[in-house]
């Protein structure tokens, strides 16, 4: 019973709640997130979009769930079997685990880190893995393609992902994402916030962010009509689950990443009494929310991109202005501000 | 045994074992990954040490840069193992001949260790509360070592520019897409053509 002795058993165990406690929630937004996907689609192209299995099609996420976790894992004969598991499951761990230092209130993060943005930064330049591992130990055609082509995007959308964070930095001063949130919190409520000073890194941001993840208009690693599911086509069932929630899960972390950075967390917009009632955490998830109807919409009406466009966007056009802006902001602070 | 302690031999234990791993492993694929395994493993050694930013900086760099760069390349060629194997027995003196080499020198190196004094103070205290590592790396960086950091951008850039030089090559025939040139296309350069039903152009 040493543990118990000096004190550390408990802090465990705290710590082992909160992250159970935040993922059972996580995952809960995310079945909802997931079918608000699919009906902001639907209704862009006049469809209905799901409705059958429970009133408005609420409970769809379940059911899939359901049914991925029944059916039977195919591995293919000719795959590298260890690597092939391993890839979902560090595709869903690592997407998970970022959420560890995400500030959804004042105060309310299980890690409240100093060095928050690098480990959210760091933990999203790792998730390339799951697809690479996962497009190689295929070993087959389409998903190795898919595997290349997802190495050079991810890469290539992480420099400019980097500037943008380090232009933010400059003004908050801090690396830790509650601090960076603070420093937004002003009289001027919305209009604090550093999507208005900064408005073309938050262009910048949104963009890149949609490459990171895959996402339409940047979804070249799972062209359905080059690659027909990209690094995913050998995968099934639990396996394909996980990757499918991973890719949801990190799409709601770069949601979460643009309310902290540019639209001030859990901050409320208007800094005066009716406002100021209603808990933060309400705010951080209505904020996310917002940001995710954008990505949801630009899934349904931006065609994708060809491969060496989206290459061009990124290495000649976000890259020198995220570069020149981070030139700017220091000088603006060095010479203007302080 | 504390926590610490328990990572330390946790992260240490495993950091060594994938290490190995990297050399013995057969498949080259399998031996990045477990040079990603430790890379990931230093990096939380970093972080024990409470040098936070180190860490992060590490992963970020050597695990989501430089390794993916390396495991692109090693997927992508087909390396030929029953060739490879074949010469070993024929190079096996020369190669000991230089791992022996390598192995004195290191010994004389940390045999002759001594730690500087400016340094052994430093060790002991503690990082002061109000200062975060990455401020005080920061500190130091840009203003007592501006110069040597200015010096390692610049052969870093000379070493991207060499790069670009040796692999670029340009091909006259290539139909290229010059995004400026179509952005500056008039609505007068435009022609509408009304075609009429069944005929064509």
């Amino acid at each position: 019973m040493n543990g118990f002795e000096d004190g550390w058993v408990l802090p465990v165990l705290l710590m082992l709640a909160k992250s159970v406690a935040m993922i059972v929630i996580l995952l809960a937004l995310i079945a909802y997130y997931l079918w608000a996907d699919r009906k902001i689609w639907a209704a862009v192209q006049l469809r209905r979009g799901p409705n059958v299995v429970g009133p408005w099609g609420l409970l769809q996420s379940f059911a899939d769930l359901l049914k991925f976790v029944l059916k039977e894992p195919v591995i293919p004969a000719g795959a590298n079997k260890g690597v092939f598991l391993l890839a979902p499951l560090i595709t869903g761990t690592l997407a998970l685990g970022a959420w560890a230092v995400v500030p959804v209130m004042d105060g309310w993060a299980i890690a409240d880190i100093n060095v928050g943005v690098l480990y959210i930064f760091a933990i999203s330049s790792l998730s390339v893995y799951g697809v690479i591992m996962g497009g190689w130990a295929s070993n087959s055609k389409y998903p190795f393609l898919s595997a290349l082509r997802s190495a050079a995007q991810m890469v290539s959308y992480e420099v400019s992902i980097g500037f943008v964070i380090v232009t933010v930095l400059l003004c908050a001063g801090s690396l830790n994402l509650t601090d960076i949130v603070r420093a937004q919190d002003t009289k001027l409520g919305i209009f604090g916030w550093y999507w208005l000073p900064l408005f073309p890194m938050f262009i910048i941001f949104f963009i890149s962010a949609l490459a990171e993840t895959n996402r339409p208009p940047f979804d070249l690693v799972e062209a359905e009509s080059e690659l027909v599911a990209g690094f995913m086509v050998e995968y099934s069932s639990t396996p394909y689950l996980l990757f499918m929630l991973g890719e949801y899960v990190a799409i709601i972390t770069m949601c979460a990443l643009m309310t902290i950075l540019f639209a001030g967390g859990w901050l409320p917009p208007v800094p005066i009494a009716p406002f100021t009632w209603v808990p933060g955490i309400v705010w951080f998830i209505l904020k996310v929310t917002v940001f995710f109807f954008m990505i949801a919409l630009v899934k349904a009406f931006v065609p994708r991109y060809r491969y060496d466009q989206l290459m061009r966007l990124g290495w000649k056009v976000f890259l020198p202005i995220s570069l020149a802006m981070v030139v700017l902001v220091a000088a603006v602070l060095q010479f203007v501000v302080h | 045994m504390n926590a610490a302690a328990a990572f330390f031999y946790l992260f240490s234990t495993v950091m060594i074992g994938s290490a190995f791993m990297v050399i013995a492993a057969r498949n080259p694929v399998h031996s990045v990954l477990f040079l990603i395994l430790a890379f990931v493993n230093a990096s939380g050694l970093f972080m024990l040490l409470g040098a936070e930013f180190l860490a992060m900086i590490l992963v970020i760099v050597y695990v989501g840069a430089v390794a993916v760069l390396f495991l692109f390349v090693v997927m992508m060629l087909d390396v030929d193992f029953a060739e490879l194997k074949q010469g070993f027995l024929q190079y096996l003196p020369v190669g000991a001949l230089i791992g022996a080499a390598v192995l004195i020198e290191l010994v004389l190196v940390v045999g002759a260790w001594t730690m500087a004094p400016a340094a052994i103070g430093g060790a002991g205290s503690p990082t002061p509360p109000d200062v975060s590592n990455t401020l005080a790396i920061g500190r130091v960086l840009y203003t007592k070592y501006v110069y040597f950091f200015q010096a390692a951008g610049l052969v870093l850039l000379t070493a991207m520019i060499g790069a670009i030089v040796l692999t670029l090559r340009h091909k006259p025939d290539v139909k290229r897409q010059v995004i400026a040139d179509q952005n500056a296309r008039d609505k007068s350069d435009v022609q509408l053509k009304k075609v009429p039903s069944r005929a064509g152009v």
